[in-house]
C-alpha cells in the first residue's frame, strides 16, 4: 500500500507466489529421515470461488485438464463450511502431485482467480512401522509464498509440539512462515 | 471519527451530526479560552494537536470502550477468528485484533492507529441475523477499512478543517487585539471584527465538516469494493447491506411516525429531507452502495 492507494482508498490484489510449491518433494525427503512420516497421497487446493462466468469455467477446465489421461475419480470439488472451494487431488507419487497441484493452481491463476486462491495443503503420515506423530500437513500459503506444519487433533486442538518440531527439521528445505498468527488452522480440511 | 461501520441509520445520523458540530464548537471555544488566558499561539496550537493525536492514537480503545466492546480470543469466538484468519490470508495483512461488542443492534466496525494495531469489532446482533458467507463479506468489508487506514484518514481530514478554524479565528483575534500601535480604535470596530471571526471560522467549521462526511462516504464506498472484490461476490456483500439497513430501517420508523405531531417543536425536524439527509451521512445510502456493488459484479464478469 503505497501512499496514493491510501489516499485513493484502493486496495491492490494480491498475486499467489505459485512456484515455490516445488520444495515440497526435497522436503518429503527430510521429513521420512528425520520424523519418519511419509505423504498420504492426498494434496488440496483451497480458495475463494467467486461469482461470474470465469470461476465456472476455470471449474470445468481444472477438472478437464487434470483428470485428463489419469484416473478421473483421483480429483473431487469440496465447499467447506467457510466458504471456501477445496480442489482435492489424489496421487500416490508426490512429486507428481505437486505438478498437478501446480497445474490447477496455474489454471486458477489463469483464469484471474490468483487473487482468491488461500493455500495448498499435503498430507503426511506416519511411516509404516512407526507411530506417534500422525496425521499431519504441510500448508503452502500463496500469498506469502511460505508454508507451515498442522497437526490437528480431536476437538479442535493442534499438536503444537510436533508443528514447532516440524518447523525445526524443515527450516534448510522450506521457507518457514515466520509469524505465527499466519498458521492458520483449517479444522475439517478435505484432503484425505 | 475512529468508528467506521457498515450501517446507515438516519436517527443515528442526525444526531451524530449535531454532536459532532457542538464538539467542533466546543473545541473552538476552550481553544479560545485558552488564548486569553495562555496568549501565545504556539502552546495553544501544540494543545491542539496534541488533543487530536490523543484521539488518533487512543482510537481503538475509545471505541472498544463507547461501544462496549471487548477483544475475545480463538477459543471464545472460533468461527469469528478463523473467518477473519482466511481473509487475512487472501489479503495478505497481518490479523488485527477482534472484538464483539454484546449489542443487539447489527452493526461491524473496524478501528486502530494503524493495520498492526487495528481492531475490527462485530455487535452480537450482526452475528446472529446474518449468514455466515455474509457476515464474511462484512468483515472483508471492514479490514479493507483497516487497509486503507481509513482511521488515520479520517482524523487527519477532520482536524484540518478545525485546524483552519482555530488559525483564522486566532488570527483574526491577532488582528483586533495585537499589532500594538493604534490604540484610538473605537469599541464598535473591536466587536465587528470579533463578530466577523466568529462567522468566518465558523462557516470554515461548518464547510469542513460537510467535506470530511463527503470525504468519509467515498471511504465507505471504496471499502465496499476492495471487500467485494476480495472475497470475489459483490452480490453476497450487497445482500448482508440490505439484511442490515432492511432491519434497522423498519425499527426507527415506527418511532418517527410517533414523533411526527412533535416535529414544530424540534429545533430539526425528525423526519429529515432527503437532499438534506444525503449531504449530513457518513455513510452513502443503501441504493448508491448497491448499485456500485451490481456495477462492480458486471465488471467481474467480464473479466
Amino acid at each position: 500500500m503505497g501512499l496514493l492507494d491510501v489516499l485513493r482508498g484502493r486496495s491492490r490484489q494480491v498475486e499467489p507466489n505459485l512456484d515455490q510449491i516445488f520444495a515440497l518433494p526435497s522436503a518429503a525427503v527430510t521429513l521420512e529421515t528425520a520424523c519418519s512420516l511419509v505423504p498420504t497421497g492426498h494434496g488440496g487446493i483451497c480458495f475463494k470461488a467467486g461469482s461470474g462466468p470465469a470461476d465456472r469455467t476455470a471449474g470445468t477446465e481444472i477438472t478437464e485438464l487434470l483428470s485428463g489421461d489419469i484416473d478421473p475419480t483421483s480429483i473431487k470439488r469440496v465447499d467447506d463450511d467457510l466458504g471456501f472451494t477445496w480442489l482435492v487431488i489424489d496421487d500416490p507419487d508426490l512429486s507428481s502431485l505437486v505438478t498437478r497441484l501446480h497445474g490447477a493452481n496455474t489454471t486458477l491463476a489463469e483464469h484471474g482467480l490468483g487473487p482468491h486462491l488461500l493455500c495448498a495443503a499435503v498430507g503426511f503420515t506416519d511411516a509404516p512401522g512407526s507411530s506417534g506423530a500422525a496425521p499431519c500437513y504441510l500448508v503452502y500459503l500463496f500469498k506469502q509464498g511460505t508454508f507451515y506444519p498442522f497437526a490437528p487433533r480431536d476437538n479442535e486442538r493442534r499438536d503444537n509440539e510436533l508443528e514447532l518440531r516440524l518447523r525445526a527439521q524443515l527450516a534448510d528445505d522450506l521457507p518457514i512462515e515466520p509469524d505465527l498468527t499466519r498458521w492458520l488452522a483449517l479444522w475439517g480440511l478435505p484432503v484425505s | 471519527m475512529p468508528q467506521r461501520s457498515i450501517e446507515t441509520d438516519h436517527g443515528l445520523t442526525s444526531r451524530m451530526f449535531v454532536v459532532g458540530l457542538l464538539l467542533v464548537v466546543l473545541y473552538g471555544a476552550i481553544m479560545t479560552g485558552l488564548f486569553f488566558v495562555i496568549h501565545s499561539l504556539a502552546i495553544i496550537l501544540v494543545i491542539g494537536i496534541g488533543a487530536i493525536f490523543a484521539q488518533y492514537w487512543f482510537s481503538a480503545r475509545i471505541a472498544l470502550f463507547s461501544m462496549h466492546a471487548k477483544v475475545v480470543t480463538p477459543e471464545e469466538e472460533p468461527k469469528l477468528h478463523a473467518m477473519i484468519d482466511r481473509l487475512c490470508a487472501l489479503a495478505n495483512v497481518p490479523k488485527p485484533q477482534v472484538a464483539v461488542s454484546e449489542t443487539d443492534l447489527p452493526n461491524a466496525f473496524a478501528t486502530g492507529r494503524s493495520p498492526k494495531a487495528a481492531v475490527i469489532c462485530a455487535t452480537r446482533g450482526i452475528m446472529q441475523r446474518l449468514p455466515d458467507e455474509e457476515l464474511e463479506a462484512v468483515l472483508a468489508h471492514e479490514l479493507s477499512h483497516v487497509v486503507h487506514r481509513d482511521v488515520a484518514v479520517m482524523t487527519i481530514a477532520s482536524s484540518v478543517g478545525m485546524l483552519a478554524g482555530l488559525i483564522s479565528r486566532i488570527a483574526m483575534y491577532g488582528m483586533a487585539f495585537g499589532g500594538g500601535g493604534n490604540r484610538n480604535d473605537s469599541g464598535g470596530q473591536i466587536v465587528l471584527i470579533e463578530l466577523g471571526a466568529m462567522v468566518v471560522s465558523f462557516l470554515i467549521y461548518i464547510v469542513s465538516w460537510l467535506l470530511t462526511l463527503a470525504l468519509s462516504r467515498y471511504r465507505e464506498l471504496s471499502a465496499d469494493r476492495s471487500g467485494a472484490i476480495l472475497i470475489g461476490k459483490p452480490s453476497v456483500l450487497a445482500s448482508a447491506l440490505q439484511r442490515i439497513t432492511g432491519d434497522i430501517a423498519r425499527i426507527p420508523s415506527r418511532d418517527l411516525r410517533r414523533v411526527e405531531t412533535m416535529n414544530a417543536f424540534f429545533f430539526a425536524p425528525a423526519i429529515s429531507g432527503k437532499s438534506l439527509h444525503g449531504l449530513l451521512a457518513t455513510h452513502p445510502s443503501l441504493e448508491v452502495r448497491l448499485a456500485k456493488l451490481a456495477e462492480l459484479e458486471r465488471e467481474l464478469g467480464q473479466a
